[in-house]
């Protein structure tokens, strides 16, 4: 019967590659995590009974564009990789993005936050799941100053990913009403933070923007601690920080930082049975929003797959995607804009106090949901030549 | 109230005390440097791992075997100077009749291998440490909030560079030190043991990098990267100040975070290359930096 | 270096047969590489041979251990990105753009370097790379973190279509043994003797009349140049420019490829680059053991092989390679 079934369908080969970071700054928020998730929506969509075969492999982009362009060509070119998944860090998402559209695959990005993706070059085989930095700006930014919070001074890191993060935060918090007081641009990578966070301190702002990443977020965090700021009564505002973060930093020093993300794992039943799942293949790890994005955005690509029975037009399978609505127990109802930007609500977060969490991963108060229709950047003005 | 250049001088004040701190962490790298290549000749490329190492340490003493703050920061500099010492003996020594590059260069590969392992065992998200209860909190200074951290570690760091600086050009021992770099060999006629001299030395300079690590752990987020960076930073304090000069790597590691301080107060956008434009000057007009001896 | 196996002594008029056999094996093997291996991990592995050939040049020959090459090879990657995607320029003006570059940044940084030597001279050369880093990340023009990406190939002079890899392997290759040949050509050159007195004993130099710093200004623009055509060329390889190239362990690796493969061989950075490509090539999964790997490789690499590879062979043969 097994054996007549298989006969039936045509089997399908597909070839899935997880390309992140596996030993540097964000090896813990993507990495093995990412292959974990992706082999769980190759399971729970039980490929192989609809005659896929999926074959997952990984490496490691090390953060470097030119060491992500050079793998993704040689999966593609050589290893007949149909879909390049994760891919954190903007410079190699975006390398890949264009790799992946000369060769006519796919790619569905979890892991990177530049809105480029879907903006100036945006590309008819790119999904960008998870989040972005608009959203996160939108989140913190906009929310925040609805809140109460509405005189801001920005901590940027002065290159280029951290001004596109100041001005879109910059942005929205004058949009909803808010007043920027000022901003001093830190060298990256920074070591020491506090005389930037004294001269953010004698500026009154209640709100204290961190428009870097990575151990610069990291250290300016606790050195925040330590010079009695947050105590003082100004907020910390992350605006790219990730749960893996707050676990490295402990709720004595994150507490009271506000932060938007796409996905946490004590949302609701679906999510803590899915993440339950996750961290006992992770030696207890919680997933990130990345990994949820990996889980969900392969689950959807096998939909499409299955659905349309092809997978040697990527061009195709994308425009399926987009066709089709998503849904999954992680991010709920959802769907794929022109642009390649997938939409769903995103979520402000509050940090515990240390007194207040139950353990270990307990880490977030929800603060408030901004729903799919306005948490991410409006298609119009994008500059995406998908879009008329 | 006056004004200088638009800055309030309280806030003036706060910065410069923040420069000199963080010139402090300076001072004992680029001590710890300068006393290696002082006495040995070797750049120590390894510095900013065996910083990292000491940091690291700090963190595993009190994670695995819950010691504090207090004994590490005993524990450590001996452990990772012996650490120094056996990596001295087993290596370093054999080079020391070949080009001195090729110290650099095995203290560069040195670098990797410590940096690498920690990478693969620990990731490099960083690793919490708190600040000794004895030390949390800080002193409203009227102008400026003052973590009793920091002030730690600007007084501790200045009476270890005191004290080193006076053992080096002061004490007996130290004149041997000095006389055996001059010529070993006179040295070795006089019975002493010039060898073993240079192998403590080595392991002192590594220990005084690793003490850095530790003074670092509370305040710096402790991951294997942490000292891959700072190092070229050193480097440069090390050759404004002459290199091998320990009185003029002291003078300079805490003039330099003052400038720095400075500047991120002025042209925060310039506060990571101001200490190379300031070398690139002092080479230009004291090519052997400002205590150097040509 | 102390080391000095190197025996110069050239028949006049050309290259002695066995290295001229080397040449023209070497570039048979490349010519037909690209039928049976992948075209993209040989031209990486290609512009990475010119580059430690070029930091060659300055450490075998002049005695001059740079810390800092980073800053030609990834500065000239960003002029020539920038020439082809901004400007619009042909591939062999872009790369020549990116060459020009890298040698008026290498006249500027080397008359402040070439002022000391020894350990001096490589903590200035790894300080001035650390500002080019600085600047790299921070200049609008380079994209920041970002890089310059997408950089089109377009047509040599403006005619030939090399678009396609194998195509592009051809020019690549091309641009790479005229930069091999130009090295070779300026060791074995009346220039190259004089530098050689230089590394041997600089006061004999000096009283025999020679301006040494001239002389030495002029190799050090000469390996920042060819530094830069190695890495203008893989710019428009990857069609990407990005801070890797700037950074300071990109300094350490070519000094890891020039100890591993021979520092006073002509053929030995090539070597040392083959090798250091591939492991990173096939080891990319290991992660951080590639680190630790590189790493045991200069310990070794110091403490028992300070010939390199090609070194050992030469040595074996009896002939200088």
């Amino acid at each position: 019967m097994g054996l007549l079934f298989a006969a039936g369908a045509q089997a399908q080969d597909v070839r899935i590659g997880v390309l992140n970071d596996r030993s540097g700054i964000y090896a813990d928020l993507s990495g093995e995590g990412s292959v974990v998730a992706a082999r769980m929506a190759v399971e729970d969509f039980d490929a192989e009974a609809k005659g896929i075969n999926v074959t997952i492999t990984s490496a490691d982009h090390q953060n470097k564009p030119d060491v992500a362009a050079t793998l993704a060509r040689q999966w593609f070119d050589q290893d007949n990789v149909d879909l390049i998944v994760d891919v954190p860090t903007s410079s190699a998402a975006l390398a890949v993005a264009e790799i992946t559209r000369e060769k006519n695959k796919v790619f569905i990005n979890s892991g990177a936050g530049t809105t480029e993706l879907t903006g100036a070059q945006c590309s008819p085989n790119t999904v960008h799941w998870t989040y972005d930095t608009w959203a996160l700006a939108n989140g913190t930014g906009g929310a925040m100053v609805e809140t109460g919070a509405d005189t801001w001074f920005f901590l940027t890191a002065d290159y280029a990913f951290g001004h596109a993060l100041e001005s879109d935060t910059r942005a929205l918090v004058e949009g909803a009403g808010g007043q920027v007081l000022g901003q001093v641009r830190h060298p990256f990578p920074g070591q020491d933070f506090s005389s930037f966070l004294l001269q953010a301190q004698s500026s009154g702002a209640q709100v204290i923007g961190l428009a870097n990443a990575g151990g610069d977020t990291v250290n300016a965090i606790k050195q925040a601690a330590e010079f009695g700021i947050t105590q003082a009564g100004q907020s910390l505002a992350g605006l790219l920080i990730f749960i893996t973060d707050v676990h490295a930093l402990g709720l004595e020093a994150a507490q009271g930082l506000v932060l938007t993300e796409s996905f946490y794992w004590d949302l609701n039943d679906g999510t803590r049975e899915w993440s339950d799942r996750f961290a006992e293949r992770m030696s207890g790890q919680k997933p990130t929003m990345v990994h949820a994005g990996v889980y969900s955005g392969v689950l959807h690509y096998l939909k499409a797959i299955e659905a349309t029975g092809d997978d040697s037009d990527g061009a195709a399978v994308v425009a399926a995607m987009k066709e089709m609505p998503t849904s999954d127990p992680l991010f709920g109802e959802g769907e794929i804009r022109a642009d390649g930007r997938k939409l769903h609500d995103m979520y402000l977060f509050r940090v515990k106090a240390p007194g207040d969490s139950e353990g270990p991963w307990d880490y977030y108060e929800l603060v408030s949901t901004i729903p799919a229709a306005s948490a991410f950047k409006p298609m119009e003005g994008g500059g995406c030549a998908l879009v008329e | 109230m006056f004004e200088l250049l638009g800055i309030p001088p309280q806030a003036l004040f706060g910065q410069l005390l923040l420069g000199l701190i963080n010139g402090s962490f300076y001072a004992i790298l680029s001590l710890g440097l300068a006393v290696i290549f002082g006495l040995l000749n070797i750049i120590n490329f390894a510095h900013g791992a065996q910083y990292m190492m000491g940091a690291f340490l700090a963190w595993m003493l009190l994670h695995y075997l819950g010691i504090g703050y207090w004994w590490a920061l005993i524990l450590v500099p001996v452990i990772v100077g012996a650490f120094g010492v056996v990596i001295e003996r087993l290596m370093l020594s054999r080079l020391y009749k070949l080009d001195h590059l090729y110290g650099l260069l095995l203290t560069f590969g040195i670098a990797l291998i410590i940096q690498g392992l920690f990478r693969n065992a620990y990731g490099i998200s960083g690793m919490p440490y708190s600040i000794p209860s004895q030390l949390a909190g800080g002193q409203n200074l009227g102008f400026m909030f003052l973590p009793n951290y920091r002030a730690w570690v600007v007084v501790f760091s200045l009476v270890v560079c005191l004290g080193t600086w006076f053992m080096i050009e002061k004490t007996r021992l130290g004149a041997y030190l000095r006389a055996a770099t001059e010529n070993p060999t006179l040295v070795g006629a006089f019975g002493i043991n010039v060898p073993r001299m240079i192998t403590l030395t080595y392991g002192f300079g590594v220990a005084l990098a690793a003490l850095a690590g530790v003074l670092a752990a509370p305040v710096y987020s402790v991951n294997p990267n942490m000292g891959a960076d700072l190092i070229i930073v050193v480097f440069a304090v090390v050759v404004i100040g002459g290199m091998g000069s320990i009185l003029g790597a002291i003078i300079t590691g805490f003039g330099l975070g003052l400038v720095e301080g400075l500047t991120r107060v002025f042209y925060p956008e310039a506060s990571s290359v101001v200490i190379f434009v300031i070398m690139a000057i002092v080479l230009l007009v004291k090519p052997a930096g400002l205590f150097g001896r040509a | 270096m102390t080391d000095k196996t190197l025996d110069t002594a050239t028949p006049r008029g050309g290259m002695p047969p066995l290295h001229r056999a080397i040449f023209v094996g070497l570039l048979v093997v490349f010519a037909v590489a690209p039928f049976v291996l992948y075209p993209v991990f040989l031209m990486k592995i290609l512009c990475f041979a010119l580059f430690a050939c070029a930091f060659n040049l300055l450490l075998g020959y002049g005695g001059l251990l740079s810390f800092g090459h980073a800053a030609y090879f990834g500065g000239a990657s960003y002029v020539s990105a920038h020439a082809a995607k901004v400007w619009g320029l042909t591939p062999e003006l872009s790369v020549l753009c990116g060459t020009a570059a890298a040698a008026l940044l290498g006249l500027v940084i080397g008359s402040f370097a070439i002022r000391r030597q020894g350990i001096y001279f490589a903590m200035i050369t790894l300080a001035f790379a650390q500002m080019v880093f600085f600047f790299s990340l921070q200049a609008p023009f380079t994209g920041g973190e970002d890089g310059i990406q997408a950089i089109p190939r377009r047509a040599l002079f403006g005619v030939f279509n090399i678009s396609s890899d194998i195509n592009f392997y051809y020019f690549v290759l091309a641009v790479v043994f005229a930069g091999l040949l130009l090295i070779y050509r300026i060791i074995h050159s009346p220039f190259g003797q004089v530098l050689k007195a230089i590394r041997e004993s600089e006061p004999r130099a000096i009283s025999l009349g020679y301006r040494v710093n001239s002389y030495k200004l002029a190799l050090f623009v000469l390996s920042a140049a060819l530094a830069g055509l190695a890495g203008a060329t893989k710019a428009l390889v990857f069609q990407l420019a990005s801070l890797t190239d700037v950074h300071w362990s990109m300094s350490g690796e070519v000094v890891l490829m020039a100890l591993l493969g021979g520092m006073n061989t002509i053929f030995g950075p090539i070597a040392g680059a083959a090798v250091v490509v591939t492991m990173q090539n096939y080891f990319a999964s290991f992660g951080a053991w590639v680190t630790v790997l590189q790493g045991v490789i200069f310990v070794l690499g110091v403490l028992l092989f300070r010939q390199g590879i090609v070194g050992v062979i030469a040595r074996w043969l009896k002939r200088p390679l």
